[in-house]
């Protein structure tokens, strides 16, 4: 049995600029998920799900130390931030983004997924 | 055993002075560094010097150092700033006159220069540096006749050689974020200049403090509702020990949150391999830093590895790269999004029938896809209240980027109904592009001058 979620249901994530290059870190709340982030979220998914916005290439790097993946995102600003025509030209909003991503998790994985939150309306 | 407090004053050019003030009234520190600059930065403030030579640094210091200096002058605090921007000279003589007019008398302000190599690109080049764009391997010859600044990091060590000459205030162009920090922790605690750990540790804690409340709460991606007064956010304070464990917090009585959470979101923020993280004194390694919660918004710094600092120097070389003329109209439901893209197809016939045709251009509808472009769920858009159409066009002339605007304007009245927020056309801006590239260290660092002045003598 598995489960689809989606990324913001598990995860927490933080973007930010340098140049054209745009880095999108994501972090596990746990071991478990943090193993299942691994697996699922690919630098090819991330390059697919990003569409038009990523013209290069995107790199994964593991950082288990405070469990993240980092995604750098190459070709990904429009020429950057002083050059673009977006409304978000430093890619502050890529975090957001890439929570958007449905995964899917094993019945065990998706039993250790924190209690869904959400801020009052 | 000895240890050093220094508080976080500024994440950006515009930010509040009331955290550095908060940090300097409660936050028991030695120094406080603020970090004014940013690639997107550094562009504003050329514009600024072609419009007034006098101009070029951050033209919020006089206000911001008018709040910090007295509050830091009472208690011994002393004041990093990177602020002086692409005129760290003209930045100096602001905060002298800021000292005059609140009666500080004998504050030793320090000048970093060096950094700005703008008039020197074409000596660099002939001293067989290629300046290569370190992302593309570009020749830099494509851009050479619209270059407008070009700007070294420097490291610590010309800040800390104005620690050591006794500067109260220490005002730099680009000096690396990260290297405002380093810079009081090496004077202080005595850490060598090979001294990799310490100073890599130096460089994870600058790191995390220089964008202040992103790492107190500000931004936080998980719970950030339950984060108490994020309008009195406290910015970071870290107190480290001489054999480079820390401790990182933030002021009493201030809001946000520090938590290995908000921490380590921190640690990530533009970071790309977490394995090599450049600082021009050091390379960081971020894959060994430990994080701990060590108590109530006090979190544990400990195992930072680092390696031998890089033989040459990142800078980044700003040029015009055409001119943005950009357009909004909003509209309203029923159908807004259905409006919204009529609308962009009526403003491309119009501006192909002017001959003004952009040579990139940008569609977007605000509220439906401008942030999340193809990952957008427009299927649910169907039924929304509101959607702005925004398109953004780049042209080699000025003319045109102003004219493109001003075509759509006329369908406030001409176009489909229901219009909301179809502002007067806005003006046109200088597009420009940061150039990243990598230069001989010593070319550098052999022109970096340090000067101390005394105010009100």
């Amino acid at each position: 049995m598995s489960r689809e979620v989606r990324l913001a249901d598990i995860a927490r994530a933080r973007s930010g600029d340098k140049g054209d290059l745009a880095n999108v870190a994501l972090f596990a709340p746990d071991d478990l998920l943090y193993a299942a982030l691994c697996r699922e979220v690919t630098a090819e998914r991330v390059r697919v799900h990003f569409g038009r916005f990523v013209r290069g290439a995107v790199e994964r790097f593991e950082v288990p130390n405070v469990r993240a993946l980092n995604f750098v995102l190459h070709q990904a600003l429009d020429g950057g931030a002083a050059r673009s025509l977006r409304s978000d030209p430093l890619g502050k909003s890529y975090g957001s983004l890439l929570l958007r991503m449905r995964v899917t998790l094993t019945e065990d994985e998706a039993r250790r997924a924190p209690p869904a939150q959400s801020p009052p309306l | 055993m000895t240890s050093i407090r220094i508080g976080a004053g500024q994440g950006f050019y515009g930010d509040t002075p009331d955290g550095a003030v908060a940090v300097a009234e409660r936050g028991d520190v030695a120094y406080i560094c603020c970090d004014a600059l940013a690639e997107l930065t550094m562009a504003i403030l050329q514009r600024d010097r072609i419009r007034d030579p006098g101009g070029g640094f951050a033209r919020d210091l006089p206000s911001f150092m008018r709040a910090l200096l007295g509050p830091a002058r009472s208690r011994g605090i002393r004041v990093i700033s990177n602020a002086g921007g692409l005129n760290p000279s003209g930045a100096a003589a602001a905060v002298q006159e800021v000292a005059r007019e609140l009666g500080i008398d004998g504050l030793r302000v320090a000048t970093v220069t060096g950094d700005d190599i703008t008039a020197r690109v074409d000596e660099l080049r002939e001293a067989g540096e290629e300046l290569r764009n370190m992302d593309t391997g570009a020749d830099i010859a494509t851009i050479r006749d619209r270059i407008v600044f070009a700007v070294a990091y420097l490291g610590a060590r010309p800040v800390v050689e104005a620690l050591e000459r006794g500067a109260d205030v220490v005002i730099t162009g680009r000096v690396a974020d990260a290297s405002l920090f380093v810079a009081p922790m090496v004077h202080e605690l005595g850490w060598k200049w090979d001294d990799w750990d310490r100073l890599a540790t130096g460089v994870v804690l600058g790191h995390l403090m220089e964008c202040s409340g992103q790492a107190t709460g500000g931004n936080f991606s998980g719970d950030w509702w339950n984060i108490p007064d994020l309008d009195r956010v406290g910015y970071p304070v870290c107190e480290v020990s001489a054999d480079g464990t820390a401790l990182l917090t933030k002021p009493a009585q201030t809001g946000g949150r520090v938590s290995v959470d908000t921490v380590a979101e921190q640690l990530l923020y533009e970071v790309l391999d977490p394995r090599l993280y450049m600082n021009p004194d050091v390379v960081a390694d971020f894959t060994t830093v430990r994080l701990g919660q060590a108590g109530a918004d006090t979190v544990s710094i400990t195992g930072v590895r680092g390696r031998p600092r890089p033989d040459r120097l990142k800078a980044i070389v700003g040029h015009l790269d055409g001119w943005l003329g950009a357009a909004t109209i909003g509209y309203s439901w029923p159908h807004a999004l259905a409006k919204a893209r009529h609308a962009a197809l009526l403003i491309d016939r119009l501006a192909k029938r002017a001959g003004v045709v952009p040579i990139e251009q940008v569609t977007e509808f605000i509220g439906v896809n401008s942030l999340h472009g193809d990952a957008a769920d427009v299927e649910t858009a169907a039924d929304i209240a509101e959607v702005t159409l925004r398109v953004a066009g780049r042209f080699h002339s000025e003319a045109d980027a102003s004219r493109f605007p001003r075509l759509a304007t006329p369908l406030a009245l001409n176009g489909p109904p229901f219009i909301g927020g179809a502002g007067t056309p806005q003006p046109p801006r200088a597009l420009m592009g940061v150039w990243p590239t990598l230069v001989e260290r010593r070319l550098v660092e052999d022109a970096v001058a340090v000067s101390v002045a005394s105010a009100g003598r």
